[in-house]
This record gives C-alpha cells, sequence and structure tokens, in this order.
C-alpha cells in the first residue's frame, strides 16, 4: 500500500493499481474537504452560500 | 414522544408501535451479535465450513449482498451521470439500500477471516495481483463513498438540518454529489468485476475458471453487468415491501417503471451475454480440461441441471422480458414478479459461482461433498437483514428519504 | 563448479505408486515433523490436517478384475507459468510465495490472516485450515518439533517439503565451507520414512539428482496436468488405469487412450 513497506515493488501492475487507488482517494478527500471548508465558511457568513431553498437538491 | 424528529408533512405509526417492531427485529439481531461473538471468540470452528469449503455461506452472502447493493451505484450513475433526473424521487432509498448492503458484507468478512485482527494486512501487505485484495480496496473505498452519499440524508433530519453547519455542509455535499457518484461508479466497476474474478481466476477449479481479456475472467465483466441489471430491481423490490410494510405509496409509477425500464435492458443484453459466456465455457474451456457440462451438474444429491435453468432461463431471461415490454412493467404483478425472480437469479448465480465451485471434485478419485450451514453462520448471516431493517425503519422514520412522499400522501 | 549447479532448484519429488502400500508411515512422518496438529476425534477428515494425504484409488471393476492404488499426495508446489501458481497468485496479503530459487510454495503463518482463498484455489486440497487451536495431550508439546513454528487457529498451511530441513542442510553446507548441499543433506520426512522407499525426493533439475531421470520415466505423470498447474510433484505407475486416473478426460478422450 505504501512504497516504504519491504515488498513493495515498482513494477507496472503496482503502478496502476495503487495509481487508481490513490486517485479514488484523493478525488474522495477532496470532495470532502472542499464541502467541510465550505460549510465553515458558509456558517460564518462568508461568501455567498447561504440562502437557498431545500426542494432544490435532492 | 419522538414527533420532533420526524420529518414535516409526513405521518408516522405511533412511537409504541415503532418500539415493539424495533425490538422484535432488535431481538433477532441480538441473536445474530451473539452468533458472531461465538464465532470471533471460539473461532470458525463453530461453522459448518471445512477444507473442502473454505469459501461457504458468508462468501455467497457477500457476493449477493454487493450485487444486490449494486442499486446504488447503478441509479447514482444514471442519476448524476446520465442525467436520469426523475431518479432523484428514488436514489436516497438506492443510497440507503447500497449502504446496508456495504456495510453488511464489511461485516461479513470480519467474521469470516480466521484472524480478525489481522483483516488489514489485506491492506498492508497488498498483492495488486489476487482479485480478493481489489475487492477489499475497492469495497472499502465505495463504502466511504456511500457513507458520504447518506450523510446528507441524515444531516436532512429536521433537527439536524437547524444547525446551520450541519444544513450547510449537507447542501454542499448534495451540490458536488456527482463527483462522489462518479467515484462510486468508477469503483463499483471494479470491485463488482473483481468479484466476478475471484472464481473466474481459479484455474485449478474448471468449474468456476472463465478465460477472459488481459487479466479479466468473462465473470468479471458478468458481474459487474448483472449487479447493474439487478441491483436495482433489488431497490424496486425493497421500495415496494416499505410501501407494503408503510401502507402508502412513498414512489410514483414513472421512476419506477423508468429503472424498471432500463433494468430490463441491462439483464437482458446481461443474460445473452451469459448464455454465450456459459456456451463457450461449455464446449471450449471445460472440456479443455477434461471436463463435460454434465460432469459438473451429475453424481450429486443437489447440484443439476436445474439449477441452471432456473438460473438462466426462469430468473433471467423471463424478468428481462417481462421488464422490456410495457406491459409487463404496468402490471404491478408481473413488475414484482420479475423483480423477485431477478433478485433470485442474481443471488443464484452468485451461489453457484461460490459454493457449486467448491462441491465440484476436481481430483478424479475425489468426490461431491454438500454442504449445510451451521446455525452460527446462519444467525450471522441475518443479522445484517436484521440490521438493515432497523436501519431503514430508523431512516424512514427520522429522514426525508423518499421526496414524493408528502405529495402522494397528503395530510388533512 | 558445473554449470547446472548454478541453475536455480526445484525442488520436487517423484513417487513410485506401484511401490506404494498405503501404510501411511509418510504420513505420521510428516504430521511429526511438523508439528501438525490433531484432534481429540479425528473421524471427520473434512476438518483435520494432513498435509501429505494418502487416497485409494480404485478401478472400480468387480472381481477378477478389481485393482486398487495408494496415492500419496503432498503439496504439489505447482509452478504454473512461472510460478503463477494458482494459491500464490490469488493470496490478497502475499502470505504464500513462490520461490524461484528453489520452486518452493511457501506458506507465512504470521501473515496468514485466515481468508482461505488459497484453499479454494487449490485443486489438490493440499491446503488446511485450522479450525481448532493446536492443543496437544499433556507432555506431548515437549516432544515438538523445534525447527518448526506451530501453527495459531484461523491461518491455512500445508506441505512445506520440510523446508526447514534445507534450511539446516544449508546452514551445515556453510559451516563446511561448501557452497552445494548434496541430494541426501536435504529429504523430507515423508520420503525417510517410507519403508518400500516409494518416494524420492530432489531437485529435478539438477541431472545428479536421482529424481531427475525418474520423472522421464515413461509411466510418469503428475496429478491434473491439463488445468496448468505445473506441479512438481510425479507419479510412476505401470498400470494405465491409475495414470488415467491422474487427470480427468471427455469420455472419447478416454477412449482412444485406453484402445
Amino acid at each position: 500500500m505504501f512504497p516504504f513497506i519491504f515488498e513493495w515493488v515498482w513494477d507496472m501492475s503496482h503502478i496502476v493499481f495503487m495509481g487508481g487507488l490513490w486517485y479514488a482517494l484523493t478525488i474522495i478527500g477532496l470532495g470532502m474537504t472542499y464541502c467541510l471548508i465550505k460549510a465553515i465558511a458558509d456558517t460564518a457568513g462568508i461568501g455567498s452560500g447561504g440562502h437557498h431553498h431545500h426542494d432544490d437538491h435532492h | 414522544m419522538d414527533s420532533a424528529l420526524i420529518p414535516e408533512g409526513v405521518k408516522r405509526c405511533s412511537p409504541a408501535k415503532f418500539l415493539i417492531f424495533l425490538g422484535v427485529v432488535g431481538a433477532v439481531l441480538l441473536w445474530g451479535v451473539f452468533a458472531m461473538l461465538l464465532c470471533w471468540i471460539k473461532g470458525l470452528n463453530q461453522t459448518n465450513m471445512n477444507d473442502y469449503y473454505g469459501f461457504a455461506l458468508w462468501i455467497w452472502a457477500d457476493l449477493a449482498v454487493i450485487a444486490l447493493g449494486g442499486g446504488a451505484f447503478f441509479t447514482g450513475f444514471l442519476r448524476y451521470i446520465i442525467g436520469k433526473d426523475e431518479l432523484k424521487n428514488i436514489i436516497n432509498y438506492a443510497v440507503l439500500i447500497g449502504f446496508i448492503c456495504y456495510s453488511s458484507a464489511l461485516l461479513i468478512l470480519a467474521i469470516d477471516i480466521g484472524q480478525p485482527l489481522r483483516g488489514w494486512f489485506i491492506f498492508w501487505h497488498a498483492n495488486v495481483h489476487s482479485m480478493l485484495t481489489e475487492v477489499a480496496f475497492c469495497l472499502s473505498c465505495y463504502f466511504g463513498v456511500l457513507t458520504i452519499e447518506y450523510l446528507p440524508l441524515i444531516l436532512e433530519n429536521r433537527q439536524l438540518d437547524r444547525v446551520p453547519f450541519f444544513h450547510n455542509l449537507s447542501h454542499n455535499m448534495h451540490e458536488i454529489m456527482a463527483v462522489f457518484a462518479a467515484t462510486g461508479a468508477f469503483l463499483s466497476f471494479f470491485h463488482q468485476g473483481s468479484l466476478g474474478g475471484v472464481s473466474g481466476v481459479l484455474f485449478g477449479r474448471p468449474f468456476g475458471y472463465r478465460e477472459g481479456v488481459f487479466i479479466w475472467p468473462w465473470t468479471f465483466f458478468l458481474f459487474t453487468w448483472s449487479a447493474a441489471a439487478c441491483g436495482p430491481c433489488f431497490t424496486i423490490l425493497i421500495t415496494k415491501i416499505t410501501e407494503k410494510v408503510t401502507q402508502k405509496k412513498l414512489v410514483k409509477d414513472n421512476v419506477i417503471e423508468l429503472l424498471a425500464k432500463i433494468s430490463g435492458w441491462m439483464l437482458a443484453t446481461y443474460i445473452i451475454a451469459k448464455i454465450l459466456d456459459t456456451w463457450y465455457w461449455a464446449s471450449v474451456t471445460a472440456p479443455s480440461k477434461g471436463f463435460w457440462l454434465l460432469d459438473f451438474y451429475s453424481n450429486n444429491p443437489f447440484y443439476g441441471p436445474w439449477i441452471l435453468v432456473l438460473e438462466v432461463i426462469i430468473c433471467g431471461v423471463l424478468p428481462a422480458l417481462i421488464l422490456i415490454t410495457e406491459s409487463g412493467r404496468k402490471s404491478k404483478t408481473a413488475l414484482l414478479l420479475a423483480v423477485i425472480l431477478a433478485v433470485i437469479g442474481v443471488s443464484l448465480n452468485r451461489w453457484v459461482m461460490v459454493l457449486q465451485v467448491m462441491a465440484v471434485p476436481v481430483m478424479p478419485f475425489d468426490s461431491w461433498y454438500m454442504y449445510f450451514p451451521s446455525w452460527q453462520e446462519i444467525a450471522t448471516t441475518v443479522l445484517p437483514v436484521a440490521y438493515g431493517v432497523i436501519l431503514i425503519g430508523l431512516s424512514h422514520r427520522y429522514l426525508p428519504i423518499f421526496p414524493q412522499e408528502k405529495e402522494l400522501n397528503p395530510i388533512d | 563448479m558445473n554449470k547446472e549447479h548454478n541453475k536455480a532448484k526445484k525442488f520436487g519429488m517423484v513417487i513410485d505408486l506401484d511401490k506404494c502400500t498405503g501404510c501411511g508411515s509418510c504420513m505420521v512422518a510428516c504430521m511429526a515433523e511438523n508439528n501438525v496438529p490433531f484432534k481429540a476425534d479425528e473421524t471427520n477428515k473434512l476438518d483435520s490436517i494432513t498435509w501429505m494425504r494418502v487416497y485409494k484409488l480404485t478401478n472400480g471393476k468387480s472381481f477378477p478384475d478389481a485393482d486398487f492404488c495408494y496415492l500419496p499426495r503432498p503439496c504439489m508446489h505447482c509452478e504454473g507459468e512461472h510460478g503463477h501458481s494458482p494459491c500464490v497468485s490469488v493470496c490478497p496479503a502475499t502470505a504464500t510465495d513462490y520461490s524461484h530459487e528453489t520452486g518452493i510454495v511457501s506458506q507465512i503463518y504470521t501473515r496468514c490472516f485466515g481468508c482461505r482463498y488459497c484453499m479454494a484455489a487449490c485443486p489438490y486440497h493440499a491446503r488446511y485450515f485450522n479450525w481448532w487451536d493446536p492443543v496437544w495431550p499433556e507432555g506431548m508439546e515437549k516432544s515438538l518439533n523445534p525447527n518448526v513454528s506451530v501453527r495459531m487457529r484461523g491461518i491455512v498451511e500445508k506441505c512445506s517439503f520440510c523446508y526447514h530441513r534445507y534450511q539446516l542442510a544449508k546452514e551445515k553446507a556453510y559451516y563446511e565451507d561448501r557452497r552445494e548441499i548434496e541430494e541426501q543433506e536435504y529429504q523430507t520426512a515423508c520420503t525417510q520414512a517410507c519403508p518400500a522407499g516409494a518416494i524420492t525426493f530432489g531437485d529435478l533439475n539438477n541431472p545428479e539428482h536421482a529424481v531427475h531421470e525418474l520423472k522421464k520415466n515413461p509411466n510418469a505423470f503428475r496429478l491434473l496436468e491439463r488445468l496448468g498447474t505445473n506441479p512438481k510433484v510425479y507419479y510412476i505407475s505401470s498400470r494405465e488405469w491409475v495414470r488415467l486416473a491422474g487427470d480427468n478426460y471427455l469420455r472419447q478422450e478416454g477412449k482412444s487412450e485406453k484402445n
């Protein structure tokens, strides 16, 4: 999972597999970070995202 | 008593009735928890598994719930990526069902492994060539995605929504849900597929082994395909059961029919691919290893050719035909029959691809061994069902799962 | 040093089924050598551990044509294609490994977390799960082999071709300033225990080892060769039905071979 684990090898299958994994994890991580930071900002009244009606999403 | 928590504009049963419901299902849950503890404390000798059945009921349950939970990724894919907007009225429920299915699968896996405390080795010492590694990674990541998809729903509870931060967080998560849904679809494609690969790569087991492209056996694609086809059927089935239990309509017919139609075409194309795969395997792959098709289906008390007919024809072709015809989808009975058959079909497929793979003797001087699960195995498999029922009960009562409920059930 | 010696080793076995009497000495020796745990009640063979297991084969005919044969089955240490053995490729935690130096399929007991995927992958049923905690009768734990670690509940184990004996032989050779070990210095417990001398063990790549010639015997075959597992255990039998029982054949194939 990490390059410092002793059986790690830099071969193609490793790069493809771990590349896919970390790509997905990064997107999920960045997405959640964005949501959290924006929610904090919205709550603090920074930016424009204060008012919306509830039915605009489901 | 709990009316402050119940969404506005909808009617729920009395707290007493709800508590009785929780109590009854909770008792079943506790039975499962007891069996689970037995397995963890005393070990897997509590099961009827043996050295011929290293994979048994639990692995089947895992494969089956993940296939049935496929409704979440595929409905999400249709709603957010393809843009089938009507599906917003069922996506919440699909996500909830998916969340239950995936958390159940993870729980069952944690019971199934002989050294649960070493479970993290699969990540730490990952062998990227193993299908199970791919399953473990994608399944865990996708469970994270499902949690992210379920979280805004929890935050929409009437009381939680009053907290500005939660309200904003839920709103923001909804805004970029397409990103999460796309990631979820990507992950699902791989873990549904690698679950198919689990038996497909076993070149020592001619019943499960399939040829394929590159590193992926045909079962890789068949599993993803069948999960996308039958997962939504399970979502529809559970929706229908929920409507029956709550005695009210929760999702409009056009939504159900749209999902059923897409499901039907997926199922129809899947079953054609499955028939082709079976034909090629029976006429080329298996004979090259010295097996006739009927060798896999004879000389034993249970696994006969009926199982192939039931899976492919009765639970495959038949529901596909019902779902792709408009009159079939419009008829309540036919639709219900079709989704039930599709759910049985995909579960049977997973059973065959796990249990029959184990059962078929490979050495010519070996024999068929039959397996019946122990009560501990059954209880731990019922446990996630009970947990799912409770979570659905709680979610339905306190969260706005069905956007059309208010409109369909106006309170005077 | 001759060139052959520098080649990677490929330890394997040749078992003469015409010599095997089915006495079970190999099984007993294996269990004692490798600290294989057993249950108080061993009647259910489906969950008891037998790294080496003797199967009884019959030709299915009635008197006077009835014939039977005993077939000892250790782990086949499959090579597959380039070390892609059925079990090694599927282990999610890299807990089983194919050694290209010795051709031995190892099992790392402290790494295995008991998913049993390798058992599902092995067509020979050579892999066993520890369904119970290993318990020995009072006092017997004192006679355990100190060179072999005991295994804990919840993991998979299998025949290692007595790998610890290879390590000991190598250590001795190193101590005596030799680079290579002799054929007789590394022999498995089952090989040495067989009173009929049915089992021969050695380096299949080494022309000086007996197995190198024995495996070329026209009556030699391997179990389930058609699956592509490429096992390193060879069997010899002068009886055709025994050789045919080593693999699966379609009806017409079976007939054509018999005719």
